[in-house]
């Protein structure tokens, strides 16, 4: 997430005080991303110290920033950059289920529908958001509602296969004779296709 | 009382060894005005839900009530018009006669019912209208889009004010934004007054609806209703 980044795109339609900056700003993203206007000055001091921007003073004697040519070199590579996705994201919902297929005292079958429940909540109030989004044709918040609305789909099939996984697993163990006291093997684990999810 | 009620339905496919039990007591209350999604795997019994809600199927136990009438109760002639009256279908593919614009398909199922043909056409555009698909109200199926193809079917499944709308995966084919377009005029119908059912694989479209019930194995397994009840979705203005 770059402020830094979107001040220097603002400034190179034209030259620009602070104050007008963080208007723009929020005219173009909406609700998504508020900005106070310390941070904005905050980063446009290190923006000017980076020789990304320059400033002059006005009449009334305010500054007014304006982009460098490095500082246009500099928009130009962000958007030419992929943004960087987190590596190992966090999941305690997979290490969740798995303890889950260890203890005597849960039912993964019921932690992972129950999980579905919760997705499908979250999902149902995004896609109000949405609605409304589209209504008031603000473009910034709608695009983020619509990553939302994927990140909970995507977690809804991992279910499923999660799901279609663990009952294999189990299946494996009853037949072998164990009750849940093992670890998943990795191969069993690594082998299993998606399952169908047509009708 | 609700427009559609199912109660306690089982059917049971075959018999001896070849013995399906599809649905298994299953209850499902819809009233009027309602959305409701359904959601499981493959098997888990959606479809013959769908077909039970439509009187196209009967349950081998249990009761669908349209409008408060026990459908079993009713002559083959009353279930027909019943159904034809007050039940609109829209499936994933072949909704439309090739041969007639969008207009004359929408105005067929009022024709069959007995209205003039110049009544029919107006209702038809003026419904078309509402729908935001004037515009192509004289194409034929060929010319249309997926997305405007299955708007249209669905225009033409709810009529003449049918009170419920059967659809089944209506978006399997369709990219995200037309979709989305379905979805919408669903919702739109819904907010007119009818209640519609939704059969679905796809969270997206089902988080759509007012409730989302979850089958597995013949059984409702769960239910699901967003945090601030349903009518969230038809206030205007930002919810926060």
């Amino acid at each position: 997430m770059s402020v830094r980044h979107s001040l220097l795109v603002l400034l190179d339609a034209g030259p620009m005080h602070g104050y007008g900056l963080k208007t723009e700003f929020e005219a173009a993203t909406g609700d998504v991303w508020p900005l106070n206007v310390g941070q904005v000055y905050t980063t446009l001091a290190r923006l000017e110290r980076d020789g990304l921007v320059s400033t002059e003073t006005d009449a009334d004697g305010q500054k007014v920033y304006a982009i460098t040519e490095a500082g246009r070199r500099e928009a130009r590579r962000w958007f030419e950059t992929p943004v960087a996705r987190e590596v190992v994201p966090r999941q305690e919902l997979a290490i969740k289920l798995v303890f889950a297929m260890r203890s005597a005292s849960a039912d993964v079958a019921d932690v992972v529908q129950r999980q579905r429940v919760a997705t499908m909540r979250s999902l149902q109030e995004v896609t109000r958001l949405k609605a409304d989004a589209e209504a008031d044709g603000d473009l910034a918040w709608l695009l983020m509602l619509d990553a939302l609305v994927f990140q909970a789909e995507a977690e809804a099939r991992w279910l499923d296969l999660c799901e279609a996984r663990l009952a294999r697993e189990l299946g494996e163990r009853e037949e072998r004779g164990e009750r849940g006291a093992t670890r998943p093997r990795a191969d069993a684990v690594a082998s299993q296709p998606i399952p169908e999810r047509s009708n | 009382m609700p427009i559609l009620e199912i109660e306690r339905a089982r059917r049971i496919f075959g018999s001896r060894e070849a013995r399906v039990v599809a649905l298994d007591d299953v209850s499902l209350r819809v009233g009027q005005g309602e959305f409701v999604a359904i959601m499981g795997p493959s098997g888990s019994g959606k479809s013959t839900l769908l077909h039970l809600a439509g009187g196209l199927d009967r349950p081998t136990s249990g009761r669908v009530l349209l409008d408060g009438r026990d459908l079993a109760t009713l002559s083959p002639a009353e279930l027909t018009l019943a159904l034809r009256r007050q039940v609109g279908f829209v499936f994933q593919g072949l909704n439309l006669l090739p041969t007639l614009t969008a207009a004359e398909n929408v105005a067929l199922p009022l024709e069959l019912d007995g209205v003039r043909p110049k009544a029919a056409m107006s209702s038809a555009l003026g419904l078309l209208e509402s729908v935001g698909l004037r515009a192509v109200a004289d194409r034929f199926p060929g010319r249309l889009s997926g997305g405007e193809r299955q708007r249209v079917a669905i225009a033409r499944a709810v009529v003449g004010g049918r009170a419920v709308l059967l659809a089944d995966e209506p978006t399997g084919a369709l990219d995200t934004i037309s979709g989305e377009a379905v979805m919408n005029l669903l919702r739109q119908r819904c907010a007119a007054g009818c209640a519609v059912v939704l059969v679905t694989h796809d969270m997206r479209h089902a988080a759509w609806a007012d409730r989302v019930v979850f089958l597995r194995d013949g059984r409702v397994a769960d239910e699901a209703a967003p945090p601030g009840g349903p009518e969230l979705l038809l206030q205007p203005g930002r919810v926060s």
